[in-house]
């Protein structure tokens, strides 16, 4: 199945047909993973493959095409065909023949499960007292790898700030000055979108919050929150349209928020470094060390969780924010 | 025949892996080469979780009467991969949308021609 729609969007040319397979494709490898007793990766896989990424193509795709008419498709020769294919078949073939030295599927003697696994499945309980080890693992044991990877996060969202944001300068004067044409989102005529839509965002923020608080003890977290709770906002732009969702939340906030969220994360460390412990160490968070990681996971998923939905949130804003702000151009050189 | 089975995953991995490379170095438009790096992206992921899976194992999440759990470890990676690799994507899909402001066209033998006579 996998690789059957992975092939579909290789022969298929139109771009819009190739994300919408994009996003079917990630829904099957979050049911895999589902499969393969991973849970808190399926959810991550199914929020963000067949959620937040096709928006983001089809945001792209919507500012790449607007002027452009389709060109006339040249015909490819031999060698554009056929050298990568060849290159791709070498490398192929030469990765299988290294899968023959690899543990077999499932095997519970491979390498894999034999060295710092073994450790975690049987401690983690009672040094943090958290059901679900993926959790602990993430936000204590490997506290350190966390606060990378939303450094990498956060770095992505100033990057896509600096290439397509427009409201640098003045800082939230963006909207006020955009307030008056219309945006891309032309959904907002539809009263069964509407409709539905009030119903869906309640539920999907409350879902979100079940995610990020009760993520210890079931398959979720900070990551997976923050991601439910942006798709919520951004449907509310799509149907409502984007001025609506900046009267709720301002560019201006987002970006705040977006700061603040690393800001706990590694203020959470900074916290336990002043009480004695090493960076990021929760044990002295509180009397007894099982209760201070406890008080330290949740500090740092919610700053994760913050980051997150931030970063998604504002990403998706500047993608929508600039084809206004394109259109608006248009108009005025037609002027 | 063991062989077959117990290595079958892998080989799925390579075949997504080969595709994605294909469609990164073979097809000339930018956002499908962020697709088939996405592809790609995603055989990683497959990968790391296969590896995690253990025979009979299950979710690693602590519960009354299981014994054995699939491996955590590589759960945490590609979760946070997964996210990381989202706004990585985001990151590139601006680029294009800011090279198509400037060269007027994502199709990377257009923008060669333009860099050409310039």
């Amino acid at each position: 199945m996998l690789v059957a729609t992975a092939l579909a969007t290789v022969f298929i040319r139109d771009l819009f047909a190739v994300i919408m397979l994009f996003g079917i494709y990630s829904l099957i490898s979050a049911v895999f993973f589902l499969n393969l007793d991973a849970p808190d990766v399926a959810l991550t896989e199914a929020t963000i493959g067949a959620g937040i990424a096709p928006i983001l193509m089809l945001g792209t795709l919507a500012l790449t095409r607007k002027k452009s008419e389709q060109q006339p498709q040249e015909k490819k020769s031999i060698r554009t065909i056929f050298l990568p294919l060849l290159v791709v078949v070498l490398t192929g073939i030469a990765l299988i023949y290294a899968t023959f030295d690899m543990p077999h599927f499932a095997d519970p003697q491979a390498p894999a499960h034999n060295h710092v696994a073994p450790r975690y499945i049987q401690d983690s309980a009672q040094e943090t007292g958290i059901p679900n080890i993926v959790t602990s693992i993430l936000a204590s044991y490997r506290g350190f790898d966390t606060l990378g990877e939303v450094f990498v996060i956060f770095t992505a969202g100033i990057g896509v700030l600096a290439l397509l944001g427009f409201m640098t300068g003045g800082s939230g004067s963006g909207p006020k000055k955009y307030g008056q044409f219309k945006d891309t989102a032309s959904l907002r005529h539809h009263t069964v979108l509407h409709v539905i839509s009030k119903i869906l965002i309640p539920l999907i923020l409350l879902y979100a919050f079940y995610i990020q608080f009760h993520g210890e003890y079931s398959p979720g977290g900070g990551f997976q929150a923050g991601v439910i709770f942006a798709v919520a906002f951004i449907l509310y732009a799509m149907v409502y349209g984007l001025q609506a969702a900046y009267k709720i939340i301002s560019p201006k906030a987002l970006r705040l928020a977006m700061v603040s969220g690393v800001l706990l994360y590694a203020s959470t460390g900074l916290a336990s470094l002043f009480l004695g412990g090493n960076y990021l160490d929760y044990n002295v968070l509180a009397h007894d060390p099982v209760h201070g990681q406890h008080i330290g996971i949740i500090l740092v998923e919610l700053g994760v969780g913050i980051c997150v939905a931030a970063v998604m949130m504002s990403i998706f804003f500047n993608f929508a924010g600039r084809s206004a702000y394109l259109s608006h151009d248009k108009k005025e050189i037609r002027k | 025949m063991s062989i077959i089975l117990g290595l079958y995953n892998y080989w799925v991995v390579i075949a997504l892996m080969m595709i994605g490379f294909y469609v990164v170095i073979a097809s000339g438009n930018l956002i499908k080469k962020i697709i088939g790096l996405n592809i790609f992206q995603t055989s990683v992921f497959i990968l790391f979780i296969t590896i995690g899976k253990i025979k009979g194992g299950a979710a690693p999440i602590l519960t009354e009467g299981v014994e054995i759990y699939a491996n955590p470890l590589p759960h945490v990676l590609i979760l946070t991969a997964i996210v990381v690799g989202v706004s990585t994507t985001a990151l590139g899909l601006a680029l294009i949308v800011r090279i198509k402001e400037s060269y007027g066209s994502i199709e990377e033998d257009d923008i060669h021609r333009k860099d050409g006579t310039l």
